[in-house]
């Protein structure tokens, strides 16, 4: 009997294909790593030879364990979700966060104390720079979007993700694309494009893995019972298909050689500029925002278990938005030599960004409507309220900020840097945690371990981000006026390493935020170890929802 | 209610959602960057800015491998204090040869535009090894290591290839010579010298980091902040000329 049922078992199309596929890449690899130009890129050739056997193996190996007939869509009337993927995103988000969120406070306290490079080329802030952000952007606020993207289209459309390998694909290969991004900066593996410094290798292999994601979030929309497509949806599509577009004119490299990890960009200097900050600004309006906005339009309500304030208001900030982020990049090139109609375009634009913003959060605040006595009893209800906050100030400051005049003032100086984490920690960080704790006890079928705990960590990570925030607005606003300082002779007052010196108070203060902001995170660890550790929901005692304060 | 309700259309087919989102999001790219393209006065006509040599390209390199324009720009506004502060305005045609462009977009450390000229060889030569030694009040991180590292260029003419091919005036002489170039223009007293001046016009050719045992990393580095800056005669620029 054992032995008929094994006789049917087939190996799929795709499980046959993928295994194939990779077994010819570890091949190519291993060349590639054999006639490398540099030690380096044959490093990064052996990993990705190594991480090609792996999934050989890993893909050959699940076949024997599976059982034959595929998983069912359905189990007694009742989708069938696949959340290994979703856990696995979960998980390893927490993980990118926290490394992001350290090396963050290294570079702080490198530019509060330079001391702290060591003169080492692997350590310098040059190199950890780009580290902290695509840690922070790409390593958690990716993984955060993929798991909820992949959790919240099955739920919304009652059906099981697409795919068997592809959603498996998807996960690992987007974190091993983060792998080589980040050991690539290490090495001084860069393109020098902001928020896109990964070179045309690992550029190529995120393209496969973001069609494949498209796809199969796709295809999940496909299988859905319901006939309309929920609003997070329309933003999480949004999100893939734009970071889609963004990625292939911002990459469009050619590479020196097969065996080099060095290439150069199509575009050249005022044009290359252009494409750069169309990339970049929209990292923050697709990647950071839009993103992020279906995360709200899912978990607020959900959470509060009040419905999205207004559909129409969704329908009209979702299109608005999308429509006009595009538009807003060259505010970052603001007295450049980008031509004025350019730069005036972008500005105006960016003002008109200023409404749809503001209609986001109204939405998403005003779900509370009739449940605002939630905000005292569930923290983590308001971290994500406060995340919503945060969105509408760093929406009304980054429109007032791409004013021309303000902008000759602020660009160039910290202001920037705060204005990005005002938006990076209170919005992107917090939306995130808030879905988190309410994804972690869903997907383990626990109850959250500690809501004072999650307390603690809200108003330790707020204090942060309050002291960040604040000491980068007076350390970019004073080194602003005083490079533009005249004395009464007409002489520029100050020489330019004064007002370098002047900045040190407010780095330090800086760094303490970044710290009390990364206890914050390791607060929440703690909570979601204990959580998923716990056990079954139901049977954990004494911890009913009891008024936060 | 009834546009209301047309909305539904986008509701129910992922198709055409995604379309519509297409459409949407590509507008404001074309309109922006397409022009950039073909308006002739995106970028001011000057005639001397050449391509990078050999040297300055590697140098030019190391300046992206180790994150430089993190912290500093290389755009100088047409505003007053930037102006005395730095030099004349960055114009277009000076990064017209930049992949990628080095703006930058954050002054941690002043601008370099036009920092090439400004400074000896010797400054940036310990500047680079100990930033503090000559600018007490620095946060720049020490580069040591380039001074102590060999330049490694025996596939430069790889790079000077693909950018030919991407449309820059590199000729077939230039590239044959690429790697004899690159150790020429870091010697002082280059026998050949006068060729890489020939087909680099106004290229510095010395040893800038002051071992000749040797062609460093600090060389090229220092060979293409020497250079930046330094290729629009401003006595002869006319401003007025290229109002856009």
């Amino acid at each position: 009997m054992a032995n008929a049922l094994a006789a049917q078992k087939k190996m799929t199309i795709g499980e046959g294909g993928l295994a194939l596929t990779f077994a010819a890449m570890a091949l190519l690899c291993i060349v590639i790593a054999a006639k490398a130009y540099t030690p380096e890129y044959a490093f990064h050739a052996y990993l990705f030879t190594a991480a090609s056997v792996a999934s050989v193996f890993a893909i050959v190996n699940r076949y024997y364990n599976r059982p034959a007939e595929p998983a069912p869509l359905t189990i007694d009337g009742k989708p069938n979700y696949n959340m290994g993927p979703v856990k696995f995103g979960t998980v390893i988000a927490m993980f990118w966060g926290i490394a992001g969120f350290l090396v963050g406070l290294i570079i702080a306290l490198q530019l509060a104390f330079p001391a702290l490079n060591f003169d080492l080329q692997w350590i310098s802030f040059g190199r950890l720079r780009p580290l902290h952000t695509s840690a922070v952007i790409f390593a958690f606020g990716g993984n955060v979007l993929i798991a909820t993207s992949f959790y919240v289209v099955q739920r919304t459309s009652r059906a099981r993700l697409a795919g068997d390998l592809s959603p498996w694909f998807v996960v690992l290969g987007y974190n091993f694309f983060i792998l080589i991004a980040g050991t690539g900066y290490l090495l001084g593996i860069t393109q020098s494009k902001e928020y896109a410094e990964p070179e045309w290798y690992a550029d190529l292999w995120l393209t496969v893995v973001w069609v494949t994601y498209l796809l199969v979030f796709l295809a999940t929309l496909w299988r859905r019972v319901e006939p309309h497509i929920y609003v997070a949806n329309w933003f999480y599509l949004a999100f893939i298909i734009t970071i889609a577009m963004l990625h292939l004119g911002n990459n469009a490299t050619v590479p020196v050689s097969i065996f080099s990890p060095k290439s150069y960009i199509v575009w050249s200097g005022v044009q290359d500029a252009m494409v750069q900050w169309w990339y970049g600004h929209n990292a923050v309006g697709f990647f950071l925002t839009a993103g992020f906005l279906a995360i709200m339009y899912y978990f607020i309500p959900k959470r509060a278990e009040r419905p999205v304030y207004s559909y129409r208001l969704s329908i009209i900030h979702f299109w608005a938005l999308i429509f006009l982020y595009i538009w807003a990049g060259p505010h970052h090139l603001h007295y450049t030599a980008l031509p004025d109609w350019a730069q005036t375009l972008g500005m105006t634009f960016s003002i008109i960004l200023w409404m749809p913003s503001w209609g986001g959060m109204i939405n998403g605040i005003m779900t509370l409507s009739g449940a605002w006595d939630k905000l005292r009893t569930d923290p983590v209800l308001r971290m994500m309220v406060v995340s919503v906050a945060f969105y509408g100030m760093s929406t009304f400051e980054g429109p007032m900020m791409s004013v021309k005049v303000v902008n000759s003032l602020s660009h160039y100086t910290d202001w920037t840097i705060g204005h990005v984490h005002s938006g990076a920690l209170g919005w992107v960080a917090y939306i995130s945690f808030g879905a988190i704790y309410c994804l972690v006890p869903w997907l383990w079928n626990r109850k959250l371990y500690s809501l004072k705990l999650v307390n603690w960590h809200f108003w330790i990570s707020t204090i942060g981000i309050v002291l960040y925030i604040t000491s980068m607005w007076v350390s970019g606003i004073l080194q602003g006026l005083m490079w533009r300082a005249y004395t009464s002779l007409g002489f520029l007052e100050y020489s330019f390493v004064e007002t370098v010196e002047a900045m040190h108070p407010f780095y330090v203060i800086r760094a303490l935020g970044g710290f009390l902001f990364l206890c914050g995170a390791l607060v929440m660890v703690w909570n979601l170890w204990k959580t998923v550790n716990s056990a079954e929901a139901e049977e954990t005692a004494g911890l009913a929802l009891a008024p936060a304060e | 209610m009834s546009i209301w309700q047309k909305h539904a259309i986008f509701e129910k087919n992922s198709i055409v959602l995604v379309v519509g989102i297409l459409v949407v999001v590509a507008i404001g790219g074309l309109v922006e960057i397409a022009p950039l393209f073909y308006l002739k006065n995106t970028i001011e006509k000057v005639d001397s800015v050449r391509p990078y040599t050999p040297l300055e390209l590697a140098g030019r390199n190391i300046y992206v491998r180790e994150g430089c324009y993190l912290c500093h720009s290389q755009m100088i506004r047409p505003l007053r204090d930037e102006v005395e502060r730095y030099g004349h305005y960055s114009l277009a045609a000076e990064s017209m040869y930049d992949k990628p462009f080095q703006w930058g977009s954050k002054r941690t450390g002043p601008d370099l535009a036009r920092v090439g000229g400004k400074y000896s060889d010797e400054w940036h030569r310990d500047h680079l090894r100990d930033p503090r030694a000559v600018v007490p009040g620095s946060v720049m991180p020490g580069y040591g290591f380039l001074a102590a590292t060999e330049l490694d260029f025996q596939h430069i003419n790889d790079d000077l290839k693909v950018l030919r091919l991407q449309g820059q005036p590199y000729t077939q002489d230039m590239i044959d010579n690429a790697a004899k170039d690159t150790a020429t223009q870091a010697t002082t007293d280059a026998a050949d010298a006068d060729d890489v001046v020939k087909r680099y016009p106004k290229a510095q050719v010395r040893d800038f980091d002051g071992n000749p045992a040797k062609v460093s990393e600090a060389d090229a580095l220092i060979a293409y902040l020497q250079m930046l800056g330094t290729q629009v005669d401003f006595k002869l620029y006319d401003d007025k000329a290229n109002i856009r």
